[in-house]
């Protein structure tokens, strides 16, 4: 391979100053040769003739005069067949195949293949003589459920014409498949594999469209009261011990879309085995197909190289846009950002850049907005939509908002679910704070419904405040019944129990049968004597729609029990 | 080639400098002075000026005593002969035993390939009902207890080290009172625990270079014990002390302090340790217990901060015994369902009730009148802290469990307690 050349400098931790012997290009990959070993870094800064490499791996063992190689190429991950089910590293090493080549540790400069070579039944769609371009389809390979479009490289410029491409039938992933040209004359054999710079997002596409489409979590709060659409942005900013990992996983597991990724970015490696163990055994019930088959997991947890925690979540990105320009829904689940963030503002320091809040770097707010602008729901040249939902969990220091990473994220995103230790504390699930959080996505359900439902949780919650201070006794029945009220959408609404079969996923369908009836409890005046009576009938009737939460749908329970609801409410009704 | 050099070019803080070439990042040189020498590693290269951290610190040296590289990164000897002895934070020894040069390993080596791990399964019994019955440790995991200076953390780590059924058990020890160090030593030797413990003890009083290399110390030989298949128990404590080093060291060096003038990379520091507990398929596992001092009873401090997020749960210690609310041990529902068929139910039923307790207490405390219930509950709070918190208890799951079923008969009504019917034939003392 042809490569540039330079020598080591100087070392500070992962910093590593590079003496270049001809040029180097900005963010362009470079190896450190050490020993037997290549340490894989990308070039952050340039001055004067010393080039700044951020390296991806520990730097112990470099000395001054190590022969460094400059690739001429930015940090890029491959795309193609053959990516689903794995689970890769930040820079998209393969993991199991790691574990098998070098046993339990994670040995340093051991870089494989991250997509095997095997063989797929491609199908054509253009032929000689046609023009493409890139992100144009050549055809198509069945990879799972999905028909995986094989795709010119999004990173080729201007009109090329397919000068040859293979018959139908079974290829290698990394043979030849076709031969573009150029008006120019250059050729490009193109493999169902191509390359794609993480940093640089994929357009490819006719047009960004608007949102429109709620992504279901089957979580009653999140699709009711805060929805999310296919192609937004959320966010989950919560203390430790919240439970942002659960709801994650959880959103994983139900989420209504095509495929998932999961960036697990500088968090607890215990979690991501959890995913590991229990995916393959779960079965998708949307497909019946195990639910590994629509997921890819981006693993670099917290005691994983830091710099190569920085290119995880683009490295995730990169896949989810791939997958979109073929027309698939995407969920992109980044735990947490403010890992990522803080790799960045370990690499700031170490550049000795000045610091900005918190020591983080200045362009903190410009980077997040980057990531998270990088969802959304396209048209694709074909008529067909993708889109990319991004969700970022958000870890932010002593469980404080007020702090940037959190700030900046809330500037960017669609929804915001934030979580609340006072609720988890009291085992609620989920712990999201209903009257914090908030989305400005259309849901299921219609807005003036949400709000007045809301208007309760709301007036409730104030009422509950100053009873706090002046009691029970103080308080009027009238406003004690709406206090009642708002007490009883958490209780039976917000809240789910997540170890009960039924209750744990709620489907849209039935979400919206509940809320009606819930809206016609909201709506109604009682004939109540006093606060003692009122809290009766409330505990009463929670108790009948608690043990109707829990009864499968489409049976004569379900029936019976929304039956013995409205009977109850319907006696005590002015 | 051993070459040593003679010039010290500066001396600041800990960190010296001397112009050198073919100097590895991370090798040990030699230092040494006319007090004595010292180990010092490299830290930063900048063309042919090398920058090393002093291990004893750079009090005294002069700028003409002599460097000279060994060539190695900081190792530490692993073999048997560890068990039983004790050495500081630059991995010689403080006992009088001889020095060990076999086998010697690097240290903060490469952490585990997450697709290698499993997940955890066995229950660690501690005999302390709050942590066996409420917040169950399970091998493999990493938890801190959160405590405040003056509290027995110390003492409640020695019982449990004592107690806990491991093979082998690492106690790294930062920034430890000279006492605190003679009263781990005294209480392991007389339980006899001794002869399968290794220490690495930086006391107050030595050089703070040498307490940010206690953990890798204590991890890096734990994690050959466990390759061995060995159940490792590595007690850190205090990891406050770490992070104040570590803030020391960063400072000095001019480093753009984040939060409290702690470095940026403190969660990173924090976690490439506590993630070095994992549990070896086929082979053994290293748990790690630490201790994390919040200053002034403040979670939201940096350090329990970023441990919080790194650990698997953490135990609160508080006025003397583990604060039930808070507390948690987050993989406690991998063993809690294959222990005895009521623990998951009595934990539960057992919190909220005392959850209850502290309402009626407040109340009490208010001048509020006490209610029947309430006066039911106050029984039971008295009886829950006097036979199942009390930290002096020292009794195993069963019968922790059975205490518990005891003491719901003498407090209430079966129907009160919230607990499935079943549950209730089955165990309610009659």
């Amino acid at each position: 391979m042809d490569y540039k050349t330079g020598r080591v400098a100087g070392v500070n931790g992962n910093l590593v100053k590079v003496k270049f012997d001809e040029t180097v290009i900005k963010n362009e990959v470079g190896y450190i040769l050490v020993g037997e070993e290549k340490l894989k870094g990308e070039v952050i800064r340039i001055t004067g003739e010393v080039a700044d490499l951020q390296i991806y791996e520990d730097t112990s063992g470099i000395k001054v005069g190590d022969e460094v190689r400059f690739t001429g190429e930015m940090l890029s991950v491959e795309l193609g067949p053959g990516l689903l089910t794995q689970v890769f590293d930040g820079l998209q090493n393969p993991l199991p195949q790691l574990a098998e080549k070098c046993g339990f540790f994670l040995q340093r400069g051991v870089y494989l293949d991250p997509i095997p070579n095997n063989e797929w039944e491609f199908t054509p769609c253009v032929k000689k003589g046609d023009e493409v371009a890139a992100g144009d389809a050549i055809g198509s390979v069945q990879e799972l459920l999905f028909t995986h479009k094989i795709m010119v490289p999004f990173t080729l410029p201007g009109f090329w014409t397919v000068e040859s491409i293979v018959e139908k039938g079974k290829y290698a992933a990394r043979d030849t498949v076709a031969v573009i040209v150029n008006d120019r004359g250059e050729k490009k054999e193109l493999s169902m594999i191509i390359t794609q710079p993480v940093k640089v997002p994929i357009k490819c596409y006719e047009e960004r469209v608007r949102p429109d489409e709620p992504m279901v979590t089957k979580i009653r709060l999140i699709d009711t009261f805060l929805p999310v659409a296919k192609g937004g942005t959320y966010c989950i900013p919560g203390p430790f011990g919240a439970g942002k990992t659960v709801l994650q996983h959880l959103t994983s597991k139900n989420a209504d879309v095509d495929i998932v990724i999961i960036a697990a970015c500088g968090e607890r490696a215990g979690e991501v085995v959890e995913t590991l163990k229990e995916f393959p055994e779960l079965i998708d019930p949307k497909t019946g197909r195990s639910l590994m088959e629509r997921t890819i997991i981006i693993c670099n947890t917290s005691s994983m190289p830091v710099a190569a925690r920085e290119a995880s979540v683009y490295t995730a990105v990169t896949m989810a846009e791939y997958y979109r320009n073929m027309g698939l829904d995407v969920l992109l689940l980044a735990d947490s950002t403010s890992r990522w963030a803080q790799a960045m503002r370990e690499m700031s320091g170490r550049l000795e850049e000045i610091p900005g809040d918190e020591a983080f770097p200045a362009y903190l707010e410009s980077r997040i907005a980057e990531f998270y602008e990088r969802a959304g729901k396209v048209r694709l040249r074909d008529g067909s939509y993708g889109s990319v939902t991004i969700g970022g969990t958000v870890s932010p220091a002593g469980g404080n908002f007020e702090e940037p990473v959190t700030q900046a994220t809330l500037k960017v995103v669609g929804a915001f679910h934030g979580l609340s230790r006072e609720r988890s504390d009291a085992r609620k699930y989920p712990a999201i704070d209903p009257l914090d959080s908030w989305s400005t996505y259309e849901g299921v359900i219609n807005k003036k419904d949400v709000d007045y439902a809301y208007s309760f949780v709301r007036h409730g919650s104030e009422v509950g405040q100053m009873m706090k201070v002046v009691g029970e006794e103080g308080t009027t029945l009238e406003d004690y019944i709406v206090y009642q009220k708002g007490e009883f959408v958490d209780s039976c609404y917000f809240q789910q129990n997540s170890f009960d079969p039924v209750d744990a996923t709620v489907t849209i369908e039935r979400q919206q049968h509940v809320f009606s009836v819930l809206l016609d409890i909201l709506s109604s005046d009682y004939q109540l004597k006093d606060k003692k009576d009122a809290r009766n009938f409330f505990n009463q009737l929670r108790q009948r729609f608690l043990d109707w939460n829990g009864t499968p749908e489409n049976t004569p329970e379900y029936e019976k029990g929304e039956k013995e609801i409205r009977t109850f409410f319907e006696e005590r009704k002015r | 080639m051993q070459k040593v050099y003679t010039k010290i070019e500066s001396i600041v803080g800990n960190v010296i400098s001397v112009k050198a070439d073919g100097v590895r990042s991370g090798d040990l040189a030699e230092v040494t002075t006319s007090t004595g020498k010292s180990y010092a590693n490299v830290i930063k290269l900048d063309g042919d000026l090398v920058s090393l951290q002093v291990f004893s610190g750079a009090r005294g040296i002069s700028t003409g005593d002599s460097v000279r590289f060994l060539g190695v990164p900081m190792r530490v000897s692993f073999s048997d002969n560890l068990l039983g002895r004790v050495f500081d934070g630059a991995g010689k020894p403080r006992d009088n035993g001889p020095v060990l040069e076999d086998n010697m390993i690097p240290i903060g080596g490469p952490s585990v390939n997450p697709a290698r791990r499993i997940v955890p399964k066995n229950m660690i019994r501690t005999g302390i009902p709050m942590i066996d019955v409420f917040n169950t440790l399970v091998e493999s995991q990493k938890l801190p207890i959160f405590s405040i200076s003056g509290e027995p953390y110390n003492q409640l780590l020695a019982r449990i080290a004592m107690q806990a059924e491991v093979d082998i058990i690492v106690l790294g020890g930062m920034g430890l009172k000279y006492d605190d160090y003679l009263f781990f030593r005294d209480t392991l030797n007389t339980s006899g625990a001794l002869s399968r413990t290794v220490m690495f003890i930086h006391t107050a009083a030595d050089p703070t270079v040498e307490c940010t290399l206690v953990p890798d110390l204590s991890l890096a030989v734990a994690e050959q014990f466990a390759l061995q298949g060995k159940k490792v128990l590595v007690l850190l404590t205090d990891m406050t002390n770490y992070a104040d080093a570590l803030k020391e060291m960063a400072i000095t060096m001019d480093q753009v302090p984040s939060n409290r003038g702690y470095p940026g990379d403190l969660y990173s520091q924090l976690a490439a340790r506590y993630e070095k507990a994992v549990d070896f398929e086929g082979a053994g596992s290293v748990t790690i217990l630490g201790v994390t001092t919040m200053p002034g009873d403040d979670v939201t401090h940096p350090v329990p901060d970023n441990t919080g997020y790194i650990t698997e749960g953490q135990y609160y210690l508080k006025h003397g015994h583990i604060e039930p609310f808070g507390s948690l041990s987050r993989l406690k529902q991998n063993v809690n369902k294959d222990t005895r068929d009521d623990h998951r139910a009595l934990m539960d039923g057992m919190i909220k009730l005392y959850s209850a307790y502290k309402d009626s207490l407040e109340k009490k405390s208010m001048g509020f009148l006490m209610s029947d219930w309430d006066e039911k509950l106050l029984k039971y709070g008295e009886m829950f802290e006097k036979q199942l918190m009390d930290l002096s208890v020292n009794i195993p799951l069963e019968e922790a469990l059975d205490t518990g079923w005891k003491i719901l008969s003498e407090c209430f009504l079966p129907e009160e307690t919230l607990l499935k019917s079943d549950l209730i034939s089955k165990y309610w003392p009659k």
